[in-house]
């Protein structure tokens, strides 16, 4: 059985640029530790001979061909955008992007 | 102490498809900002990204061309990242199965022959584009979210600066020549990451990794690379340790410059995307494509230099670009003469390309006009003089040549009946220049060709008026 700690919530809410409080960090390691360890009953299942798999869709190998198409204007996309500045989204400056490509 | 480096490196290439990798939101280098994107783009909630095929075709394209082992079934995964440049706060990328593995590429360094492992290579989506403003605020263009992307992850074989430069020039050569990608670093076509260690020779253990990211030229990767050998060197035989970190290179200063160091593996927590199906690729879909996989640049050489009588050197300029080449092609599938085709295009063509600051494919000479002035040199019908005027006016404005030759009357003048009574005029009419001649002086001939000329306005053909001025004073 894993045991989350208050550890585990600190860093997961780190990677997404989340802070809490410490009551909040206490519940939500405790709530954490319960939705993992329901998950991990899967782990009862016994999977011998059972092919690993990604998907549980019965889908494969789904193509569209490449076709451009115009859908929505940048009005319409952008009406939600709370700050906008000459067609660019406008953000808080992040620099340190993380060590992603 | 003698040091080892091992140098490895990640290159991004964009794939020329029309539109994105999972969304059809059209894909165009330079368009206004934000306005080639759509909900799956913006990542919208209950959308489905559905996969471009070309996005596999091009990239099994590159995989065989550099000899790499397709995977016959594939899926894609989801990186998880927080950034604005993905509205998705996850790339989608293959970790688990990419599009191929095991692949190699020959370069030469310094005489010698060098395989260079490709690891692997993998398709993903490329992230918006960041501006970041003086104000505290960054802009944020949705346009490049999306786009197709091929990563190829080298193996750490390379020893030195130069094999890195090696390396790149020829898969940017190979990539370029299946047509799979533009391959232009100043529009971010294709980006290069590069990854360097040195170890005392006879260590077998690696040192640390230096990472530098996003390139601007092949020039910055061998320079960059030569300082970190240089600066990772002196930090160990002062007693130092090599710290793992981002460095960034400034051509200002020729230096690398620290970044950020790296403590522990970033966390991505990958898992397989559930929103793409997992993909099987059949053998005679890849059959397919090898079969229509345009003619390699090394064969192209080949056939220039063996076939066409071509020096290497002319041979290396046409194969610069996968354009140039397929110009010189039609030029000669056109029926220019091979050798003429290839001194025309390396030096008036592309002379004018760079006075003009255009490319090849975005000119009015089309290949069969190129080859017609050719073929009018070649039978004599024009002169190389008058070539260049008809060749001017074809590249400026389109003009047919052969159209345009006739209706200036600039067909050359070889009609023996027309020039042998002119020779004899102006022979008769120069007396002195029949003296200089007889005394030795061979410029006499070429002020009596020049009389010719412009008696027929540049038109005479200079071989038969050398020949038969030649004859005359000698009868004299």
């Amino acid at each position: 059985m894993v045991k989350i700690t208050k550890e585990d919530i600190k860093h997961v809410a780190g990677l997404s640029r989340l802070e809490f409080s410490e009551d909040e960090l206490e519940k939500f390691t405790e709530q954490m530790g319960d939705i993992i360890n329901m998950a991990d009953q899967l782990a009862e299942v016994d999977t011998k001979d059972v092919p690993e798999t990604v998907q549980v869709v019965d889908r494969d190998t789904v193509f569209r061909e490449d076709k451009p198409e115009h859908w929505e204007t940048r009005e319409e996309l952008m009406e939600n955008v709370p700050e906008k500045a000459d067609g660019y989204i406008k953000v808080p400056v992040i620099i340190d992007k993380d060590d992603n490509a | 102490m003698n040091f080892k480096s091992t140098i490895g490196l990640e290159v991004h290439f964009e794939l020329k498809t029309k539109s994105k990798i999972f969304s059809p939101s059209p894909v165009s280098y330079g368009a206004p900002v934000n306005t080639e994107t759509n909900v799956i783009d913006w990542a919208m909630p209950g959308v489905l990204p559905k996969l471009n095929k070309d996005v596999y075709r091009l990239g099994i394209m590159v995989a065989l061309a550099t000899h790499s082992h397709i995977l016959p079934t594939t899926h894609f995964d989801r990186k998880n990242y927080f950034y604005p440049d993905n509205p998705k706060a996850y790339q989608i990328t293959q970790f688990f199965q990419p599009l191929a593995r095991d692949g190699y590429i020959e370069v030469e360094v310094r005489g010698k022959k060098k395989r260079i492992g490709i690891h692997e290579m993998h398709i993903e989506e490329d992230a918006g584009k960041n501006t970041h403003g003086t104000n505290g605020y960054s802009y944020v263009d949705l346009n490049r979210q999306g786009v197709p992307l091929l990563e190829v992850v080298s193996e750490p074989d390379m020893e030195d600066p130069e094999e890195a430069y090696a390396y790149l020039t020829k898969l940017r050569q190979i990539v370029q020549f299946t047509g799979a990608s533009d391959v232009k670093m100043e529009e971010g076509s294709m980006r290069v990451d590069t990854n360097i260690s040195i170890r005392p020779a006879g260590q077998k253990e690696l040192g640390n990794k230096v990472e530098m990211k996003n390139l601007n030229s092949f020039d910055h990767v061998r320079r960059s690379l030569a300082y970190e050998e240089q600066r990772q060197q002196q930090v160990l035989l002062s007693g130092g340790r090599v710290q793992v970190s981002t460095r960034r290179f400034d051509d200002a200063t020729g230096k690398t410059v620290l970044e950020r160091v790296k403590e522990g593996d970033a966390d991505y927590r990958y898992f397989p995307e559930p929103d793409i199906a997992p993909d099987h690729i059949s053998q005679e879909w890849i059959d397919e494509i090898e079969a229509s996989l345009p003619e390699s640049p090394f064969a192209r050489r080949k056939r220039y230099v063996e076939e066409y009588g071509i020096k290497e050197y002319d041979a290396d300029v046409i194969l610069q670009t996968k354009e140039s080449s397929d110009f010189y092609d039609a030029t000669v599938a056109a029926g220019a003469d091979p050798k003429l085709a290839a001194n025309w295009l390396n030096t008036q063509v592309n002379g004018y390309l760079n006075e003009e600051q255009v490319e090849i494919q975005d000119i009015k000479l089309t290949p069969e006009n190129l080859a017609q002035i050719i073929k009018m040199i070649k039978d004599g019908t024009i002169s190389s003089k008058i070539a260049k005027k008809v060749f001017k006016e074809s590249i400026e404005n389109g003009t047919d040549p052969k159209k345009y030759v006739e209706d200036k009357g600039m067909v050359q003048l070889s009609d023996l009946s027309v020039l042998e009574p002119m020779v004899k005029k102006v022979v008769d009419a120069n007396p002195q220049s029949v003296e200089d001649f007889k005394n030795g002086k061979d410029r006499a001939i070429g002020f009596l060709v020049g009389q010719i000329m412009k008696e027929t306005r540049g038109k005479a053909n200079p071989k038969v008026v050398n020949e038969l001025l030649n004859k005359e004073l000698q009868s004299r």
